[in-house]
């Protein structure tokens, strides 16, 4: 059984109308990869196809899902239902459509449900990206489109992971780009990935660990496992101070 | 709306390692009243008393089974692991270790955890006095800003180790994330004058040893298991100085003892004591008269022993090294009348602990000033003697003369006073093959002292370059710095 969040359907019926446009988070094209390396293998095949697509240059910010919300009220944090955002949903604006002094319109938007996020992105014409896109654009570093391999960067990666989450946020794009010129995707908040819930089945769960088999690549990559039990703890109605999102869309076609 | 939210902490937990299946088979144990279900609980639910280490809540003092409820609370905290340097702890309730439970066998626990809003990490607990799978780890996988909340019935009498089994596993437990249950008799635990709570583990940063600053936990060192520091309740100064357990002469002490790890096992002893009682590996059978006791890690012992005569009793994980270079060192202070018929009483910790007993006011006065810009020479020089007594003074003697033919002397050394680049140098890299001081030859071999930091350093030089005698400049951090940063030492070798 491969539980999935169908529910997403019903919450997609609140919207209605067509993509609006943002001018300055632009969708940049991240380079495919038909044999990208999981560091999951086990859990999901061990190489897999990802076709190039475009993302999201930096996580949306306050600013960029207040627009939203003023033009689908539905999804103010005063009228959702709880069954698609949680108590806490927006809880660092002002109100339901102001952000006040605590919020600042260029830090990142966080305390999103996946349901909140998803219905942001499908009005952009757009739609969240899967774990292995996002796994494969977040393996890129200023300089390599896979650093994975690289101490410093994978020791980089984890101090952020280790520091708590109670200072306030930095705005987005204060730091460097990747290979991509992609900014923020390690160092400033989680981001939910359209599959979060199917990462692993309880079977595959169950067949796992009983043969013991430890196929975990890069077993020392321990930001993926940390993004695995983040993702893994969470429900789709779920929100938390650190956790935002940024969405994603196929490669314009070319024809074939 | 189903989801697998448990079957993937379970294996996010696998993935990382084998730490999440510590389950205790609840099946039929050999010694009797060890494993008991004594019905349902009991008149109102009591909320139990926590307490931070090294203080152990008060006795159960019941005799029947009740409903607890334990409330603990995930807290992610940036807190000194050392003197001048911080790092940043993931605990259960604010401390490592975290918070003590103490329950009656037969209780029902109603267990909520608690992941406060500002961490950023999902967390959870395993602990080992649960009888199901996990220990409580799939119930209790937790969000930030959420809670969960699962009940067990505590069957198994003992002293137990519970953790975190979020995936990375390892990183978890090696930021702190530890701590003790206690599961009464039924009869209760007999009365002691004390007991406290004391527990060690590894931690692993970027910086060595005393490195000043912020350190970032360090993966490699980790997956190398060799620990930057190894440490009781989670920092060098929490058992040391005003901070050290008490008691008096003709008391009996117990000590509920655990070991977080993530990776090292300890011999755990206490200098100038032998445990009266052992409960090995916190198990019902009790060994008596041991001078060292093994703790596995995730495991515990309760130790109790009675202080006949007064002092400090230095409490050490006897991998000894790593009470003297790791911070693997507590004091138990006993205070009251001498009994010269058992012991000729003499202090121990100038002894043995040198500058690892808490810092003396003049290297913190010298630390200030260092950090206003206002070092004087004449701070620096009271805060290198202080450094220098039990570093050095082993050696070349506390009034620096050396010993013939073995330690050189410092005061009045032509060669120490000749050149102060090649002393800084001799320091931080060591020193062997003949030299000449005063007109006397020697051919030995002075080890490295670079576990010290620049400015410690920098002060034990201005200090012997302006005692006994000896007259020169101060020398200052930044020179013992560039030094440092030019000169290569071997792979593990402190740098
Ligand atoms: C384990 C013993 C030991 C310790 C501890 C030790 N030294 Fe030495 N030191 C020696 C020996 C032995 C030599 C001579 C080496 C040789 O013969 O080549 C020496 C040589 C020296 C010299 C050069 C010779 C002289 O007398 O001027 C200086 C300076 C010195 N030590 C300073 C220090 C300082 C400062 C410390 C503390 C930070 C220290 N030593 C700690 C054993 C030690
Ligand atoms: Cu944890």
């Amino acid at each position: 059984m491969k539980p999935r969040w169908i529910d997403r359907g019903a919450a997609l019926a609140l919207m209605c109308c067509a993509a609006t446009a943002v001018a300055d988070n632009p969708y940049l094209p991240v380079e495919g990869n038909p044999h990208f390396q999981s560091a999951l293998q086990g859990v999901k095949p061990a190489a897999v196809t990802v076709r190039g697509f475009q993302l999201q240059r930096h996580p949306v910010t306050n600013g960029e899902f207040l627009s939203f919300v003023k033009a689908y009220p539905e999804w103010r944090r005063d009228v959702v239902p709880p069954l698609f955002a949680g108590a806490d949903y927006l809880g660092q604006w002002l109100a339901p459509a102001e952000l006040g002094a605590t919020a600042q319109p260029q830090q990142p938007v966080t305390r999103i449900s996946w349901f909140a996020a998803e219905a942001y992105c499908e009005a952009e014409g757009a739609r969240l990206p899967t774990w292995y896109e996002w796994e494969l654009a977040a393996a890129a570093s200023r300089t390599e489109r896979d650093a994975r391999a690289d101490p410093a960067w994978r020791q980089a990666l984890l101090d952020w992971y280790a520091r708590p989450a109670g200072k306030d946020l930095r705005p987005v794009e204060q730091s460097a780009t990747d290979v991509y010129g992609l900014f923020d995707l390690h160092d400033l908040v989680w981001e939910w990935v359209q599959d979060a819930n199917s990462l692993m089945s309880s079977d595959e769960a169950q067949k796992f660990c009983g043969s013991g088999a430890l196929s975990l690549q890069q077993k020392e990559n321990f930001a993926v496992l940390m993004r695995v039990a983040m993702l893994s703890s969470l429900k789709p109605n779920d929100t938390t101070r650190s956790l935002g999102f940024r969405c994603a869309k196929d490669l314009p076609a070319t024809g074939q | 709306m189903k989801r697998t939210r448990s079957s993937m902490a379970v294996l996010a937990s696998c993935l990382a390692g084998a730490w999440v299946f510590t389950a205790i088979a609840a099946t039929t144990k050999s010694t009797g009243g060890t494993h008991g279900d004594f019905g349902p609980p009991q008149g109102e639910p009591i909320h139990a008393v926590l307490t931070s280490p090294p203080m152990v809540p008060p006795p159960v003092h019941r005799n029947h089974p009740a409903k607890v409820i334990v409330e603990l609370e995930v807290r992610e905290i940036e807190k000194e692991i050392s003197e001048g340097v911080s790092y940043t702890f993931w605990t259960f309730g604010g401390t490592v270790p975290g918070n003590f439970i103490r329950v009656r066998q037969g209780d029902t626990v109603e267990f909520h955890l608690k992941n406060h809003p500002d961490n950023k990490m999902p967390h959870n607990i395993d602990l080992h006095g649960v009888t199901g799978p996990g220990g409580g780890a799939a119930s209790s996988f937790t969000a930030p800003g959420h809670e969960s909340q699962f009940t067990f019935k505590a069957l198994n009498q003992g002293i137990y180790v519970y953790h975190c089994a979020t995936a990375p596993v390892g990183m978890h437990v090696a930021n702190g994330m530890y701590g003790l249950m206690l599961v009464e008799p039924p009869e209760g635990m007999k009365p002691v004058d004390h007991e406290y709570y004391v527990m060690q583990g590894d931690f692993y940063t970027v910086g060595k040893y005393r490195e000043h600053g912020h350190q970032d936990f360090d993966m490699q060192k980790a997956i190398d298991e060799k620990p930057t520091y190894v440490l009781f309740n989670g920092s060098e100064g929490a058992l040391v100085g005003d901070n050290a357990l008490k008691a008096k002469v003709g008391e009996t002490v117990r000590l509920f003892v655990g070991n977080g790890g993530p990776n090292l096992v300890s011999s755990f002893h206490v200098i100038g004591a032998i445990f009266d009682r052992v409960r090995y590996e916190g198990g019902v059978h009790e060994q008596e008269n041991v001078q060292t006791t093994l703790i596995p890690s995730g495991g515990a012992a309760i130790v109790e022993f009675h202080l006949a005569v007064p002092g400090s009793y230095v409490l050490v994980d006897h991998s000894i090294f790593r009470a003297f270079n790791k911070g693997a060192l507590a004091i138990l202070k006993a205070t009251g009348p001498e009994n010269k018929a058992i012991y000729s009483g003499k202090e121990v910790d100038s002894v043995y602990l040198g500058d690892k007993a808490a810092s003396p006011a003049p290297v913190t006065e010298a630390r200030a000033a260092e950090a206003s810009g206002t070092l004087t020479k004449e701070q620096q020089i009271k805060a290198g003697e202080a450094r220098f007594t039990g570093t050095c003074s082993v050696c070349h003697q506390g009034n620096g003369q050396g010993l013939p033919n073995v330690f050189p002397p410092l005061a009045g050394s032509d060669f120490l006073m000749a050149d102060k680049k090649r002393a800084i140098g001799i320091v931080l890299n060591g020193l062997n093959g003949k030299i000449t001081v005063n007109g006397n030859g020697f051919d030995s071999v002075m080890p490295p002292m670079s576990q010290l930091n620049d400015d410690e350093l920098a002060n034990i030089l201005t200090f012997v370059r302006n005692s006994w005698g000896n007259s020169g400049d101060a020398v200052s951090a930044d020179e013992v710095k560039e030094l440092r940063g030019s000169t290569k030492r071997p792979e593990g070798a402190a740098h």
